[in-house]
């Protein structure tokens, strides 16, 4: 039967040679929802992030995308400690943060800074310039009081403001520029870490790629790390050489981008990059074939049982609604939660998922078997993993038909190998 | 790449009616408000039409004048607070200096509006099922059982799920997508002729933006409506479109055929859209090239080309002539369906030969072709 077999010689060395600048494990927060009325008793919990487990390389950047309300500002909030976890992990250069109160955090706020998504609303608009820029340097003393006007005036130059315009107020800048402050702002205490929750979408096209740009900029001139939240999967593909796809407060699939653009696994994934309509479509005329999902995101509140996509997948068995898929690692760089992960077209037809659950096909639990998916929420990549192909061949000995959805291959993964010619 | 422009279908692909009638003309258009600052020229001289089944598309940063024109098409400026020159008209009826009356048997009967953010155009205090059903009844003498039975079929068709059940709920019980289309659905209540889309997906997620468009396009197919869809998205543009129209400034600066505008697109500042955001199969390598500078103030808008301080190809075009001429809007090197306000002569050489290089270095061969090809007429690529 399935066995979880191991792809490459295991080259197990012992302790990770690099410590992630960030490293965060089985985070959780749960909102209460407050009954009306004079007692205002708690009734039920959204479950705005439920068990995220990732790490962040220092100087490098991780992408978080997913669709509206699946939690990545919330995860964003959690990490700056704008808000405090309801449980979980949260490492910066090896030491625990989740738990500190605001006195013991204040050495680390000056190495995790977070970029607002709205650049209108983030800056206080009676302040100028240099008080809003310059005020993380004060409070922080960061340098003398004489000195801080000098330094504003180099971060707005770093971030391609006039340096002389630091007597300005907000309302003088366009969107952009507001933008631009917003990171001088974040720049002035040289943090290890940005949290850049939606740094472009409320910017115009053509002003989104020249902050794009100096994002990129800043990380190579001072080795930033980035955590970027965004819903644009194009401007999340060309900054972050690692990307997480969240739904419903659930991390359902991370990869390098090269994999999880080209070759996602997950449905929803590729249901996603699907959805994105192309520029390039113009030269060929009418839509892109896509994948259709039916139906809205269901409330976090109630979120399904098993897999919480499974509402809205075509791929759906009986044992997506009674266990849920863990996050299995399935090539050197990518982690899947589905339990019939594989690309599109090509999915397997039996769950890749039963060793580990411990499950038969239909997810009642199999009598002595010996689970091991609790230990999958490990943040990172092992040297380890299971591999699908050889998984996809044990398992489905006795299949004949081909896969139940035969839907016309969509354009997910135009590099896609295989499936088509 | 090339394999991404062979490998599609013709998916759904509208078939304009060959040799329709305009449904929609409008004639030098100029909108302007008076306020404390000067004069806001908001639109100037702008000129398009649309026929009976047809998709425009209009583009352009915000501020170029994309809501403000198609908010005079329904005849929603305030006459006290703007200034409308030019003509608009719907169906052959005149709408610049209609009286109210008559445009209120236009509005929603025959062109209809979806705006950017449902919130606006839903009332939060009364259930979405009694605004669709008070939307229907302003054209239809019914009773207010049958109105509310129009409003669950309406629901249904936009693809609501249980519509029965959910007509009485208010705008904050839905989510964004739902409440995008609630509000289409009462758009579409009247079957209006013309829709107008203002930015009707930017704030959605791309798997509901996608089933946003789906439904705009099946309606289209269904009723043969026109629609013109406003947005900053030229990937939407790409997808949905017939005909583009690109606006900077209050002006339009390029217009054509869909395919034909986007892939041998005549004007910087559409050079500059295109070549400023990624895409999802881009090299990750190379460098996004923005458009410098900001919009302009349409208080004082620039001389000459409205474009010039944002410009890179300035010293191409002799003499000081972008900042002291504006040009006209003309057709190009490509033909007369195809229309630029630009002066550079040769912009499909400067296209081929520093533009696409930069966004789409495998296209370069084969728009270089293309360009030698144009005396022979339609000279399309990615049809083999
Ligand atoms: N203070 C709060 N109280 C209760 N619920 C909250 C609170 N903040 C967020 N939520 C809920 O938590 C979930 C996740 O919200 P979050 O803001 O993280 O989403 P997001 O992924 O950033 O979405 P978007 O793309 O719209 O910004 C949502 O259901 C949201 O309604
Ligand atoms: N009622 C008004 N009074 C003054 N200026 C206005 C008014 N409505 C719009 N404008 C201005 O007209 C210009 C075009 O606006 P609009 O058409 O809304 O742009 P967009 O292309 O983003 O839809 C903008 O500069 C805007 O500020
Ligand atoms: S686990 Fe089941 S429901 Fe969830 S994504 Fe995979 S196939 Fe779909
Ligand atoms: S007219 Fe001149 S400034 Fe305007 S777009 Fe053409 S080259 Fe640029
Ligand atoms: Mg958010
Ligand atoms: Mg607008």
């Amino acid at each position: 039967m399935t066995t979880q077999s191991e792809a490459v010689p295991t080259t197990v060395s012992a302790a990770p040679t690099e410590q992630p600048l960030l490293e965060v494990t089985n985070l959780r927060k749960y909102f209460p929802v407050k009954s009306s009325g004079l007692v205002r008793r708690t009734i039920a919990q959204v479950q705005a992030v439920d068990g995220v487990s990732f790490q962040v390389p220092a100087g490098t950047s991780l992408g978080l995308v997913g669709e509206s309300g699946c939690g990545k500002s919330t995860t964003g909030r959690l990490i700056t400690r704008l808000l405090d976890p309801t449980s979980g992990s949260m490492k910066f250069e090896g030491h625990e943060i989740g738990n500190l109160s605001p006195k013991q955090m204040l050495p680390y706020r000056k190495e995790i800074q977070m970029i607002f998504q709205d650049p209108y609303s983030s800056l206080n608009p009676r302040h100028t310039v240099g008080t809003i820029v310059g005020t993380p340097l004060r409070v922080h003393k960061v340098v003398p009081e004489k000195q801080v006007l000098n330094r504003v005036r180099e971060l707005l130059e770093v971030v391609g403001l006039n340096p002389e315009h630091y007597n300005r107020y907000p309302s003088e800048f366009s969107g952009g520029q507001r933008q631009r402050i917003g990171i001088a702002r974040a720049l002035a205490l040289q943090p290890k870490l940005l949290v850049a929750d939606e740094p472009v979408s409320a910017l115009d096209v053509s002003i989104q790629a020249q902050v794009v740009n100096l994002l990129t900029d800043l990380q190579k001139e001072f080795g930033v790390a980035f955590l970027f939240i965004a819903h644009d999967l194009a401007v999340v593909r060309h900054f972050c050489p690692e990307v997480a796809v969240m739904y419903l407060g659930k991390i359902v699939e991370i990869a390098d981008r090269e994999t999880l653009y080209n070759r996602p696994h997950h449905p929803y994934t590729q249901a996603l990059l699907s959805a994105v309509p192309d520029v390039k479509q113009a030269a060929v005329g009418g839509r892109r074939e896509r994948i259709r999902l039916e139906g809205d995101v269901p409330s976090p509140v109630n979120p399904p049982s098993g897999c919480r996509f499974r509402t809205r997948c075509w791929m759906a068995k009986d044992i997506c609604a009674k266990q849920e898929p863990p996050l299995l690692q399935i090539g050197p760089k990518h982690k899947v939660a589905c339990h019939f992960a594989g690309e599109y077209g090509a999915m397997p037809t039996s769950p890749i998922t039963l060793n580990v659950l411990g499950v038969d096909q239909e997810g009642t639990p199999v009598a002595g078997a010996t689970p091991s998916a609790e230990d999958l929420n490990e943040p990172g990549f092992a040297d380890t993993w299971t591999d699908v192909e050889t998984l996809k061949g044990n398992s489905a000995p006795m299949a004949t038909s081909l896969p139940s959805d035969s839907r016309p291959a969509s354009e997910v993964g135009s590099e896609d190998r295989g499936t088509r010619s | 790449m090339t394999d991404f422009l062979t490998d599609q279908q013709h998916a759904g692909q509208p078939t304009p009616a060959p040799g329709g009638e305009d449904f929609l003309v409008v004639e030098n258009l100029s909108v302007q408000f008076p306020t404390h600052d000067g004069l806001v020229k908001a639109v100037n001289d702008l000129s398009y039409s649309v026929k009976m089944g047809e998709t425009l598309g209009i583009v352009g940063e915000s501020g170029s004048g994309k809501s403000v024109s198609s908010m005079a098409v329904l005849g929603l400026h305030d006459i006290k607070r703007s200034r409308l020159t030019g003509s608009i008209r719907v169906d052959g009826k005149e709408i610049i200096g209609a009286s109210e009356q008559t445009l209120r048997k236009i509005r929603g009967n025959e062109v209809a509006m979806i705006f950017q953010d449902p919130l606006t155009a839903l009332h939060p205090f009364y259930s979405v099922g009694a605004q669709i059903g008070e939307a229907y009844r302003i054209h239809h003498d019914v009773s207010k059982s049958k109105a509310r039975a129009k409003a669950i079929e309406m629901l249904d068709r936009v693809g609501i799920p249980q519509a029965k059940s959910r007509v009485d709920d208010y705008p904050h019980q839905f989510s964004g997508g739902m409440r995008q289309r609630a509000m289409i659905a009462m758009a579409l209540v009247n079957d209006p002729k013309l829709i107008i889309a203002d930015e009707p997906t930017t704030a959605l997620d791309v798997t509901v933006q996608a089933q946003i468009l789906d439904l705009l396009q099946e309606l289209q197919r269904d009723f043969r409506s026109a629609i013109i869809i406003i947005t900053h998205d030229l990937g939407v543009v790409a997808e949905m479109a017939d005909e583009v129209l690109v606006m900077y400034a209050g002006r339009a600066v390029e217009q054509g055929p869909t395919r034909e505008l986007l892939t041998h697109p005549e004007m910087p500042y559409t050079w500059g859209l295109l070549s400023s955001m990624p895409d999802v199969t881009a090299s990750t390598d190379a460098r996004l090239v923005p458009i410098p500078g900001n919009p302009p103030s349409l208080l004082n808008p620039p001389t000459g080309c409205p474009f010039h301080p944002r410009c890179p190809h300035v010293d191409k075009v002799p003499g000081d002539l972008c900042r002291t001429e504006l040009p006209e809007f003309l057709p190009g090197q490509r033909g007369t369906h195809h229309l630029k306000r630009c002066h550079l002569v040769n912009p499909d050489d400067i296209y081929a030969t520093e533009v696409l290089p930069e966004i789409a270095p495998d296209l370069v061969e084969l728009t270089l072709a293309d360009n030698a090809d144009v005396a022979h007429g339609d000279g399309m690529h990615g049809e083999r």
